[in-house]
Formats: C-alpha cells, structure tokens, sequence
C-alpha cells in the first residue's frame, strides 16, 4: 500500500509525515510524531483515552483517519502545558489526586478543557456530562470531577 | 491489505464510487474506522464526502430535512430541533456526538442506533441519493439488501406538536452507557383521547422497530394506567430483543412494559 501525506498544526507546530492509507490518527500522533498522551484503550470509540481536539472540537483520535486532518489544528494534552507550568487542568489533577493509573487522564483533561473553554463556570452535572464518554477504572470519577472545579475555580480566582 | 480513502466533493461522485466492489461509505467514522480497526475485511475502500448538503438542516413549515452528515452535536445546537435534544445526547459522550451522524445513526447496530428510534416515531423517510425517498421503517427492513452503492443524503419528517414526542433511553451505565432498551413515541390527543399513536423501540430487535400493535391498542383510549395497559401487553407483539453484554432478551422483554408505561404517562 503507497503511503500518502498528511499535514497538520500538532499543538501549535507545523507537522507532516508519510503513513499507510488508513491509518487513524492516533496511530499517526503515538507512532509517527512521538506524541504519546492520546492513548489507545478500546479502539471502538467507548472508552474515550485517545480524546483530542481537532479545530477546537472533541475527537476520538482512535476513529478519526489521519488523511482527514489534513490541514486542521490538533491539540492534544501534551500541548497543554506552558514550557514547566503545568496547565491548571494538569494541576488540578495533581492537586486532587485525580489519576491513579493514569491512563485515562489524557482523555479526562482533554474533555475537560473542551468544557472550561465553553464554560469556565461549570457546575456538577456539567462536568458529569463533559467527562461522559471518557471511562476511569481507577478513580471512581469523583476526585477527577472534584479536579476540573477546582480547575475553573482557579481559573476564575486568576481571571477576577 | 490496506485501505484506501476517497473523498469526493459531491455526493453523486461519492454514490458513483461506491459502486465499485470493495468500497464502504463513511460518516463521521464512529461505525467504518471501528470496523477497520477490529480487521474487517469486508471492504478496502472508504468513501467519503464533504459536499455542503449533507451537512444542512432546514426547518420550515412544510417539514424538517436533516442532512445525513450532520452530528449529533449540530443537533443539540439547533434550537429548533429541541425536541430530539434528548435522543442525540442519548447517543455517546461528547466526543462521539462530535463525531457521529444522523446517516450514520440509521446503520447502527443494536444496541446502538438510538437516534434512529426517535426518527422512526416520527415517520421519518429517508433519501437515497439517486433513487429518490423511502420511508424509513421500510429502510431499517430493507438497507442489507439496498447494495453498497446506496447513499443516504438526507432525513425528512413532519415535526411533532408541542409535547406530543416522547424519548426514553434505558441503560445500565450512567450518564451514559448503551441501551437497555431506547423508546420514542409520538402521541397526539383530542378530548382527553388518544387520536394517532406512533411507537418505536430500539434493542427490542436487531435494529429499531415500530410497535404497530401497541400504536393501534392505544388509539381511541385515555392515556391513563387502565387506558395503556392493553397497548402494554401488545407492545411484546412481534419482538425479538438481542443478548448481549448489556442485558438478555429476557430481561428485555421482561422490563419493556414498565418503560414504556412509564413514558406513556410522563
């Protein structure tokens, strides 16, 4: 099978690479461009560990083929940090003990960003639905639910 | 062997590569790229397309027409497709309603395809690009048997009345988790009366299913417990729920009464 190209923005810098026809992106980003935070867990779009952004939209990057995201703006949680500073997403997680195994953090935090990008003042049930799709084995969800308030409490406190 | 992809500009070019053995159409990928990435071999050819179109929702008077790229997210953004709110959160997280769409939702699976009951309740008909409209309970029945160049482009229906649409999904995970069961109904009343009943289940087959005996089991009667409980009983006409993970057919067949009781007098 002939490779082909792809080409996109990954966290702000300017990527192309030569895959297989058919590759996802996920396989493209861990495989091809050394950015290991998506994860591949399930494979069939339930568990939510290989969340990204792709033009500012939430994306499962495991069903999403790279030759589509020609062009697009990728984000993934490695791009999220600033040099040393943690994101306060990242630190919230840290701080709440939100990540046992850690596997579905990637996921969580992309998901959860999405939302605080839409509303930096979530409550409860807001952060429930932003995190619906991404499983956690682990935490039992409620310190990563208490993280991402703490995140947009942050955020507000730094905002005010 | 390896897959290749093609898009296409319109839909027609898309339809016409799809004639060609081997070839899969794509929506969001929720379906096709899980499908790859378990090793199916049925196909090596994705076909795709990024015509406008499909990705339009009108809403007038005379109906409503939702194109089949449209994602569930566009919509839960519509304001005015409120009404099937409830049946596209019911599909996913947010990644997923990101992703998958309204055509893509009328080949889902049980127990997927939840959008696709709430479609069925409101009779929804469906177009095939170059073959013209289907209603989509004949679709469901027929769309193994349609050959792989049929392109759906659009879902058409007449918008439901105030209060009259109903939508239930029953599942074991929450706040998201696959169906249990999925339920929609499209009720409208005269005179403290029951004058036109559509029902649609979902898990109750291996895709959704209308319930005919239970529509005509509830005309002409009040939407009270004494005035449901024959369409109840009729609901099990005709069904047969899968096992799997998530639940038995037993099970199924055993919880569908009260589900549907239930919504029927929410």
């Amino acid at each position: 099978m002939a490779k082909i190209s792809v080409q996109f923005t990954l966290n702000g810098s300017e990527r192309a690479e030569f895959v297989e026809s058919g590759t996802t992106l996920l396989a493209a980003l861990r495989d091809k461009m050394d950015d290991t935070s998506p994860k591949g867990g399930c494979h069939q779009g339930a568990c939510g560990a290989c969340t990204v952004m792709i033009d500012g939209e939430l994306r499962l990057s495991c069903l999403t083929l790279a030759e589509t995201c020609n062009g697009a703006q990728i984000r993934t949680t490695a791009g999220l940090a600033n040099g040393e500073v943690l994101h306060p997403l990242q630190r919230a997680f840290e701080d709440a003990f939100a990540a046992q195994c850690g596997f579905c953090t990637p996921g969580m935090i992309m998901a959860a960003a999405a939302l605080l990008e839409r509303n930096p003042n979530p409550d409860r049930a807001d952060v429930v639905e932003a995190i619906s799709g991404n499983v956690c084995r682990c935490t039992g969800y409620e310190p990563i639910i208490q993280a991402v308030l703490l995140a947009a409490r942050a955020n507000s406190t730094s905002a005010a | 062997m390896g897959i290749s992809l093609q898009t296409f500009s319109t839909a027609s070019e898309a339809q016409a590569a799809l004639g060609v053995s081997g070839a899969r159409y794509m929506g969001g990928g929720t379906l096709v790229v899980r499908a790859v990435n378990e090793g199916d071999l049925l196909f090596s050819t994705i076909v795709r397309t990024t015509d406008p179109a499909l990705s339009a929702i009108g809403t007038s008077d005379a109906g409503v027409r939702i194109g089949a790229s449209v994602t569930m997210s566009m919509v839960l953004a519509h304001p005015g497709l409120s009404y099937l709110a409830p049946a596209a959160r019911a599909v996913g997280g947010p990644a997923v309603r990101n992703m998958a769409t309204v055509g893509g939702n009328l080949f889902a699976p049980a127990p997927y395809g939840d959008f696709t009951v709430a479609l069925l309740a409101l009779d929804a008909k469906v177009s095939i690009s170059g073959s013209g409209e289907m209603a989509l309970e004949a679709f469901l029945q027929e769309r193994d048997s349609l050959g792989a160049s049929a392109l759906v482009t659009s879902v058409t229906f007449a918008a439901p009345t105030p209060d009259s649409f109903r939508f239930l999904k029953v599942s074991r995970v929450h706040p998201k988790g696959a169906a249990v069961l999925t339920i929609a109904a499209d009720i409208r009343e005269e005179a403290g009366s029951v004058v036109q009943a559509r029902i649609a289940l979902g898990c109750m087959a291996d895709r959704a299913i209308r319930a005919h005996a239970a529509e005509v089991a509830l005309v002409g009667r009040p939407r009270t417990k004494e005035g449901i409980a024959p369409a109840l009983t009729a609901a099990l006409e005709g069904i047969a729920p899968p096992t799997d993970a998530i639940a038995s057919a037993w099970y199924r067949r055993e919880v569908l009464p009260v589900h549907l009781g239930r919504l029927l007098l929410s």
